[in-house]
């Protein structure tokens, strides 16, 4: 194919230059050459949510993004999200609440609960069923899905109250 | 020593066995993103493959051209039926006892069939190689009604002597594959011609897809060096998988090692092989490098694994009083281009014949007629035990179409011919032994729960109000009851290629008291890693916490047949107590040589051995295993490890009974789930908190099922549910919040009296959602309509019914 283009990325902190084709799907960018196999594929037409990421502030379905549309942007992917020791409040809470099952969703519903919760902090029933929309789960039903990030929401707003 | 001392109750908590709603111990790394999927794997080297695939439902091939794609820079090959024709790998055999296409071999049988297989340095050039490659077609009538293919000169399989038997007997015309009969057809015919009350209909349950997530997908690589191959894929039953590689390949079977990694979800999408597998694998010996193929998501829709498609006419009869006398079926069975089901070999059409369902039905018969068509192969058990949940739909339609012609409550119809508690062991006309049920209770637990006798006078009611003019919403009542047949099986007639259905367990107790256990089933999700370790915490005595299970390495788990048709708990759960029982019985003995009693002097007490009448006198489990690894005692060897490969004696029949309560927007065609009950029996509960997330999961697939999923052909064969975008999988938005509920009838002869659950949701949430739908429209007259119920569907039932104006 024609020519690749140098393509500039700061993911989870870390700035990474590479060049690649222009049609490369930022996906396979953060899979395949940053190794950061948290995103998944599960579509490639941007409905189920698998691969979001955060992007410049926004939830993101990287599977139709191409890397280049991507280049100089700031990322956030699940892999940026608490480290072993430390979970981050959602992590915890989808454990805790089985919000999983077989896990392909999960980085992606993780995500996008980050930034719903930054949108809205306190978020009825309502609008976290209508803000996952997104996000597809064929294990869960998504009632336990629910639970966790209303549980997160109220674990995060907790600790902002003591913290003021 | 009193047995219920909070000291033993504390004991008991800390090893978080059976009944402890422990949490996931696979969830840690799924929730960092640290899952292993196949398409995680990354091998030195790797290539990866990509299919040309047939845009005709059925077509000659006239010519295939491959030089443009051999030209572009990256290809490394690609693979033609003529390639693969000198291995004898064009063809495989299905899990049916037919063979299919590999690659296209003359002819393509449905679209989006494997024509060919392009292998290049990355998934890009792949792609860009697969455009390239020019294959020239001739067009042949297509045929994707399995009633006109029964009457079609058309052949489709003209690789079949078209008056040769085939797998299950004879065919009676070229595209018929089967007739499977079970029972008394003219006990039952006779009984149904002179019953007072006959109620007839056809009912269809349409194709759909598993569509799990996470595609299929594989990696193979051949190690030329020391001539070992390594397959990792998305294997629900990697030994068989094993086995089926070494058979067609002609490698041996210990050179063959399968591995599935953590699996996204596989809901019988992942038992079958297809022909992806076989392909990576020849691109692996060919070129001597690991080679990726993933499905995308068109791919997996069209072509890896449709379930359903079953036309299942039936005839039900009756007393006046509503007693029913007898059952009548015959099924017109759609697998498309090839008979690719994965059913047990001597069931082509799998646990059909559960189709009396939880009622004591004297006479009954069934017969299915499996045909080809220009579709699909298949079709597997979407969470499903092999048709149990095309079974469970028929009964459940033909009891609401009873009920509607003896003018009598479904709800009470289903309870005067319910299995009675005492009739348990139960045998069906058709032949199965139903474990155990207490199916009044459950009923009536569930009608009460959800406040029964109010939401039939609250729908009276609404039809009212609908007739003044005062609303445009009806009410339906989803009603309930179903029996499923799960955890094959029993190896006297349960067999996958000859396999028997067993499966097994191993366990190594390690010095310090803590464990791992390898079973031959693979999780999907299911959480095998907690629960099967709190089985074992139950029968050994040592903390769940303590215990590894490690499934889907064949090179290091014992032989099972995998997971799928709610068989891991039934039969790998029972493997998992009964090895763990022998683990205990060689304690004993260590244990009392420890106490210097006899042997039978010592008795088990939750995380110890205990000698009888002085509680003080004990030693622990963790001191018996340290003991088997530093004590020399005399007619014990060293060590603590024991294996069991369990053939169940029977199958178990989990039962359950679902309410929906369903509002339905006549005009828009809109409805709303108001309220959806699910009370499951799957005997013994291993993890509360898993069997509910278990129901919920299954149950929104039912929603999905029932409510608007369906992989849909035009009459030229053309896939029109091939993405996302077509194919309806639910959001939170749609989905509604469920109630769960529980009785507990033990299988007797299970060896924790566990049953099963996976599934349960999925075979009674159909009918629940769609008896929801029938139910609303039945006092302004219907009676049958097919699934699904989308909303273009609803709306058009209402308008059929003369609801607009």
């Amino acid at each position: 194919m024609s020519g690749k283009m140098q393509i500039k990325l700061k993911v989870n902190g870390e700035d990474h230059e590479f060049s690649a084709e222009p049609r490369e799907l930022l996906v396979h960018a953060l899979r395949e050459r940053l190794n950061l196999t948290g995103s998944h594929v599960g579509c490639e037409t941007g409905h189920c949510g698998v691969c979001t990421v955060t992007l410049n502030g926004k939830s993101i379905k990287s599977c139709t993004m191409f890397v280049a549309q991507a280049d100089g942007a700031e990322l956030t992917t699940v892999e940026g999200m608490g480290s072993p020791d430390n979970l981050h409040v959602l992590q915890e809470a989808f454990r805790e609440h089985h919000g999983l099952q077989c896990g392909y969703c999960t980085p992606g519903m993780i995500m996008r609960a980050a930034k719903l919760l930054e949108e809205i902090p306190n978020p009825t029933e309502e609008q976290v069923r209508f803000g996952m929309a997104g996000n597809l789960c064929r294990c869960t039903g998504y009632q336990n899905i629910v639970k966790s990030i209303m549980a997160a929401a109220s674990e995060m707003n907790s600790a902002k109250e003591a913290a003021q | 020593m009193n047995d219920m001392t909070p000291d033993r109750n504390e004991r008991k908590a800390n090893l978080k066995g059976l009944g402890s709603s422990r949490k996931r111990v696979e969830d840690l790394r799924f929730t960092q993103g640290k899952g292993n999927y196949v398409d995680d794997i990354k091998l030195e080297g790797m290539l990866h493959g990509d299919f040309v695939r047939s845009p005709y439902a059925h077509a000659r091939i006239k010519s295939i051209n491959t030089d443009a794609a051999m030209a572009l820079d990256g290809v490394l090959a690609v693979l033609t039926a003529k390639d693969l024709e000198p291995l004898g790998l064009h063809w495989m055999p299905t899990l049916a006892g037919d063979k299919q296409m590999v690659l296209a071999d003359g002819k393509v049988l449905f679209q989006g069939q494997e024509v060919a297989y392009v292998v290049a340095k990355d998934r890009y050039i792949a792609a860009d190689g697969a455009e390239l490659v020019e294959v020239e077609y001739e067009e042949l009538p297509v045929l994707v009604d399995p009633f006109e293919a029964l009457k079609s000169d058309v052949i489709l399989r003209e690789d079949l002597d078209p008056k040769a038997d085939g797998a299950h007997g004879p065919r009676k015309h070229h595209n018929h594959i089967f007739t499977w009969e079970v029972g008394e057809k003219e006990a039952t015919e006779q009984v149904i011609d002179s019953s007072d009350v006959v109620a007839e209909e056809m009912v269809y349950y349409h194709r759909t897809h598993p569509c799990p997530l996470e595609t299929c997908g594989c990696v193979a690589s051949m190690d030329k060096v020391n001539g070992k191959l390594t397959l990792y894929g998305t294997f629900q039953a990697p030994h068989a998988i094993r086995t089926v590689v070494s058979l067609i390949s002609g490698l041996e079977e210990h050179n063959i090692r399968v591995i599935s990694p953590d699996i996204g979800g596989g809901f019988g999408n992942k038992v079958g092989a297809y022909p992806g597998y076989v392909c990576s694998v020849v691109a692996s010996i060919v070129t001597g490098l690991p080679v990726k193929w993933v499905e995308d998501r068109m791919e997996n829709l069209m072509t890896t694994a449709f379930a359903r498609d079953y036309w299942m006419k039936g005839k039900i009869s009756a007393t006046k009083e509503g007693k029913i006398t007898g059952l009548w079926c015959h099924t017109t069975a759609d697998h498309g281009g090839f008979d690719a089901c994965a059913d047990p070999t001597k069931f082509p059409a799998g646990f059909m014949n559960i189709c009396t369902g939880s009622y004591d039905i004297p006479t009954a018969y069934l017969a299915v007629d499996g045909v080809y068509t220009n579709k699909a192969p298949g079709g597997v058990a979407y969470r499903c035990s092999f048709r149990v949940t095309e079974a469970a739909y028929f009964i459940e339609r033909m009891i609401e179409v009873l009920a509607i012609e003896l003018n009598m409550d479904a709800a009470e119809l289903r309870r005067i011919n319910f299995i009675k508690q005492d009739q348990f062991p139960y045998t069906s006309a058709l032949g199965w032994e139903y474990d155990s049920g207490d199916y009044h209770t459950a009923w009536d637990k569930a009608l009460v729960a959800v406040g029964y006798d109010d939401l039939r006078k609250e729908q009276a009611q609404r039809v009212e109000d609908f007739k003044a003019g005062k609303t445009r919403k009806l009410l339906g009542i989803g009603l309930t009851h179903f029996t499923e047949i799960v955890g094959a099986g029993p190896v006297k007639n349960c067999d996958i290629l000859g396999l028997g259905m067993f499966d097994s367990c191993e366990i190594r107790i390690h010095p310090t008291g803590s464990a791992i256990a390898r079973l031959g089933t693979i999780s999907q999700g299911q959480g095998h890693a907690t629960t099967f370790a709190q089985i074992l915490a139950s029968e050994i005595g040592l903390p769940a916490d303590s215990i590894t299970i490690e499934e889907g390495d064949t090179d290091t788990a014992p032989y099972g047949l995998g997971t799928y048709g709610s068989r891991s708990t039934p039969v790998a759960g029972a493997a998992t107590a009964m090895a763990g029982r022998k683990i205990r019985a060689k304690a004993q003995m260590i244990a009392a040589y420890m106490l210097e009693v006899h042997d039978d002097d010592v008795e088990f007490d939750v995380d110890r051995f205990v000698v009888k009448g002085a509680p003080e006198r004990f030693k622990t489990m963790k001191e018996i295993a340290f003991a088997a690894y530093n004590q020399a005692i005399p007619g014990i060897e060293p060590g603590l490890e024991a294996v069991s490969y369990y053939d169940p004696p029977n199958m178990t029949y989990p039962f359950g009974a679902y309410i929906c309560v369903m509002e339905i927007d006549v005009d828009t065609g809109e409805h709303e789930i108001r309220q959806f009950y699910a009370l499951d029996d799957c005997g013994t509960r291993i993890n509360p908190m898993i069997i509910e997330g278990q129901v919920h999961g299954g149950l929104t697939e039912a929603l999905a099922i029932a409510m608007g999923q369906e992989i849909a052909y035009d009459n030229m064969g053309n896939v029109k549910t091939g993405t996302l975008m077509d194919f309806f999988l639910p959001t939170a938005w749609e989905t509604p919040n469920y109630t769960t509920d529980h009785t507990t009838t033990p299988s007797p002869h299970h060896p924790i009296g566990a049953k099963g659950v996976g599934e349960s949701p999925n075979v009674g949430g159909v009918p629940a959602f769609s008896n929801a739908v029938h139910d609303a429209f039945r006092p302004f007259g219907l009676r049958q309509v097919h699934m699904p119920h989308d909303h273009w569907r609803i709306w058009k039932t209402a308008n059929d019914l003369g609801l607009h104006g």
